[in-house]
């Protein structure tokens, strides 16, 4: 009876399966191409900047043509010029075929250590206290390309950036203020600075005597 | 000090005001869409697009299955899956689209077939580095359409169940479920919500990555990627595979706080509307209420711990740094990261928008915490409704032992044949837990993968293996789990954390949906009343407790002591 059983429970098996592979194909067109190409369309129509991934110009404008652009403005790059303001730390040191973070533990001693040694890193190159450096300065972002810094970070580079650019620590702060987004609808997520729009300013805005 | 024009509100009373915009948004479409639910899965009629569907595919969507039926066209269905997929990542560098990546290896393509077929979405792979649009479009976001429909299927079936009354154990059409779930409910949310996303920043193209040069002269490659389209619906069927490694914290899977509130909304519409679905199909909407207040209950209660435990930062490297800042994003902040990590583990998600390896350690633990407690809090679409159900089997089961009854839910007497089903199923994912994790920790290969000593690297495996145990996905990213060696094993894992527990619960439904119901009477325990809300919370709390104490005190409760 055994043998029977399994006999006609694998024919039913392959009959459904059969059945399902039928559907899984119906599926991958309409859920997998005819969608997402659908989609596509729409993005490339109705919001063609964002869609490309909100490339922006030397000066600071938007771009969909990617020979025209030197990054995107959701993206962040390395700047480590002494004349621009600082990113945070990348785990994968703003390679963008290396999204993602450090994911060391909240115990783990070398994460401890690399965070006193960017803290003192930040203090001396900006010249304030260690205890006045904000953690989202010493600490790696969660996708190693996070555009933003928050107020406090940015303020504590102002000094450092309009020395450089023989500035007054108004005028880039100025910049800075202008270049702040605070929370989404009042509430929602935390205020920040768009790093690589404000350096974009910066160097447009041509303020040098 | 600079005109920068600070926060005009403190970030406790902005975080607990963020919530509340969920919680308006989710009340707000409650009522509406679970009323929807029910009709898509009660109606008789077939939309024309429907009809056609069927007619081209070849299966009749009127037959009404038995639960062996039902379960062989789902197991049927979830097989050509694997092989399909597993089929597609090997030959992904023969395909167009492909970006001229390679094929995945035999041990990765099998991790990732069923990770995506079981709505598990484990990625030991990194998006950007290994999946081209191809296979990210025709294989994974596919799967992860069908995967959440197949969860919904599965739930509706079990409330059939429960709905019906001497039948033979027929519970519905699998085909006709699966298929509705995706045209009716899936497809279209996703669509609304893939525009939202575009036009927020999330791109969607089908360009490859090109290198540019910097502001300052430094290569760098713009992404390319139909990435919209599939963030929908990874957060809406609660699946979770981001397109790029570092998922929804990417700026381009998640570019602003607004889209940020908009994925969470997404992961946990479906699941915390199912109960509402249920509540109409059993003729009681107050019975529904129950289940809700439960799953809120404990998912504000989680979200509040995790809240408290990020924002006061506890541990060596939050204190060095001044805040819990180490793998979360300025947008976010520690507030919506916390939003986001509870909804992501208490549903089945497991998409990240910050590293949860790098939580402060009860927060952390938290995380763990509602994963083990099987995700019914509003767990999984479908599988969370079913997880709850078969929950408050065991509570009324355990109330009826209290007072001597025979214990009876929804009319539905709870003799031997159903609380052994029950049992099963209880203990089905904690067993595949618990030996997932002790063998990992003595054999060689396994332990080469933990990256943090001590404690933490104990709770790095166990996360390990509750995410795929319970087809989360997330991850204390930390382990390297892109070895053999887990790539099997969690394969297996994954496997029999859907299926087993999936065939158990659609012979409940059969065995239910065959049982004539019986009417209430004052002896009857009445399931929609405060009382037996807070014993099916007890239940699920004291269950999981029971059986995770040990390793959780191993893990987590020491590291949160030191």
């Amino acid at each position: 009876m055994a043998p029977t059983t399994a006999a006609s429970d694998l024919a039913t098996l392959t009959r459904h399966s059969l059945a399902g592979l039928r559907m899984l194909l119906a599926f991958t067109f309409v859920t997998g191409l005819a969608y997402p190409l659908a989609m596509t369309a729409v993005g490339q129509v109705a919001f063609p900047w964002q869609a490309n991934g909100s490339l922006v110009r030397s000066d600071g404008g938007p771009t969909t043509s990617r020979s025209d652009a030197v990054g995107s403005a959701l993206v962040a790059q390395g700047f480590t010029g002494a004349e621009y303001f600082h990113p945070r730390p990348s785990a994968g040191e703003h390679d963008t075929l290396a999204s993602g973070g450090s994911n060391l533990g909240p115990l783990n001693p070398g994460l401890v250590a690399s965070i006193e040694g960017r803290k003192a890193a930040v203090a001396a190159a900006e010249g304030v206290a260690a205890a006045d450096v904000p953690p989202d300065a010493v600490t790696a972002s969660a996708s190693g390309l996070d555009p933003h810094i928050s107020p406090a970070y940015a303020a504590i580079q102002v000094a450092r950036v309009a020395r450089e650019r023989g500035l007054s620590d108004t005028d880039v702060a100025d910049l800075v203020a202008r270049h702040t987004a605070g929370r989404d609808l009042g509430v929602l997520g935390e205020p920040r600075v768009n790093v690589l729009e404000l350096n974009l300013a910066l160097d447009v805005a041509d303020l040098r005597p | 000090m600079i005109g920068v024009h600070t926060a005009v509100l403190s970030p406790v009373v902005a975080a607990v005001a963020q919530i509340l915009v969920l919680v308006a948004a989710l009340a707000a479409v409650h009522a509406p869409l679970g009323a929807y639910l029910a009709r898509t899965y009660t109606s008789p009629n077939h939309l024309r697009a429907e009809r056609l569907w069927y007619r081209v595919v070849r299966v009749d969507p009127d037959a009404e299955q038995r639960w062996t039926t039902y379960l062989m066209s789902l197991l049927g269905f979830s097989l050509v899956s694997v092989l399909f997929l597993y089929g597609l990542e090997r030959l992904q560098a023969h395909l167009p689209w492909s970006l001229g990546l390679a094929g995945f290896d035999p041990a990765g393509a099998w991790n990732s077939a069923v990770s995506f077929t079981t709505n598990t979405n484990w990625q030991w792979y990194s998006g950007e580095a290994a999946a081209g649009h191809l296979l990210q479009m025709a294989g994974f976001a596919v799967q992860n359409f069908v995967s959440a429909s197949v969860g919904m299927a599965v739930a509706i079936a079990l409330v059939r169940g429960f709905a019906r009354s001497g039948t033979d154990a027929r519970i519905g059409n699998f085909w006709s479920d699966l298929t509705r779930g995706v045209v009716r409910v899936l497809l279209p949310l996703s669509a609304v919500a893939a525009v939202v996303l575009m036009a927020s920043g999330v791109i969607q193209n089908l360009d490859p990555h090109t290198a540019l040069r910097t502001v300052e002269g430094a290569s760098q490659h713009v992404l390319g990627g139909p990435v919209a389209s599939q963030e929908a619906i990874k957060d809406l069927g609660t699946n979770g595979g981001g397109f790029f490694n570092a998922n929804s914290a990417h700026p381009l899977e998640n570019p602003t706080p607004l889209t940020n509130l908009v994925e969470i909304f997404l992961l946990l519409v479906i699941p915390f509307t199912l109960p509402r679905a249920f509540g109409l199909m059993v003729g009681d909407r107050r019975q529904g209420w129950a289940i809700l207040g439960v799953m809120a209950g404990l998912w504000a209660a989680s979200l509040a711990l995790t809240t408290w435990a990020e924002m006061a930062g506890p541990g060596a490297a939050p204190q060095a740094a001044g805040a819990a800042m180490e793998g979360k994003e300025t947008r976010f902040g520690l507030a919506a990261s916390a939003l986001f990590a509870v909804s992501t583990t208490a549903t089945s998600t497991g998409s990240v928008n910050s590293m949860h390896d790098s939580f402060p350690a009860p927060g952390g633990g938290m995380l763990l915490f509602n994963m083990l407690l099987g995700e019914v809090a509003p767990g999984g679409v479908g599988a969370g409704l079913s997880g709850m159900l078969v929950l408050a089997v065991v509570a009324v089961f355990v109330a009826g032992l209290m007072v001597g009854r025979t214990p009876e839910y929804l009319g539905k007497k709870i003799g031997r044949p159903e609380m052994t089903i029950v049992a099963l199923y209880v203990l089905t994912v904690p067993a595949l837990v618990l030996v997932g994790t002790a063998v990992s920790v003595v054999v060689e290969p396994g332990l080469a993968g933990v990256q943090d000593p001590g404690p933490h690297g104990l709770s790095e495996v166990l996360y390990a293996f509750a995410s795929a145990a319970n087809n989360n996905g997330s991850a204390f990213a930390g382990l390297t789990t892109g070895t053999p060696f887990y790539e099997v094993a969690q394969g297996l894992v994954m496997l029999a954390g859907r299926f087993v527990p999936i065939a158990l619960v659609l012979a409940l439904a059969g065995r239910l949906a065959s049982q004539t119901t019986v009417p209430a009477t004052s002896g009857t325990l009445p399931t929609h009343r405060p009382l037996f809300a807070g014993l099916l919370a007890a239940v699920a709390i004291v269950v999981v407790g029971l059986t995770f104490i040990p390793v959780l005190s191993l893990g987590p409760v020491v590291e949160s002591l030191s």
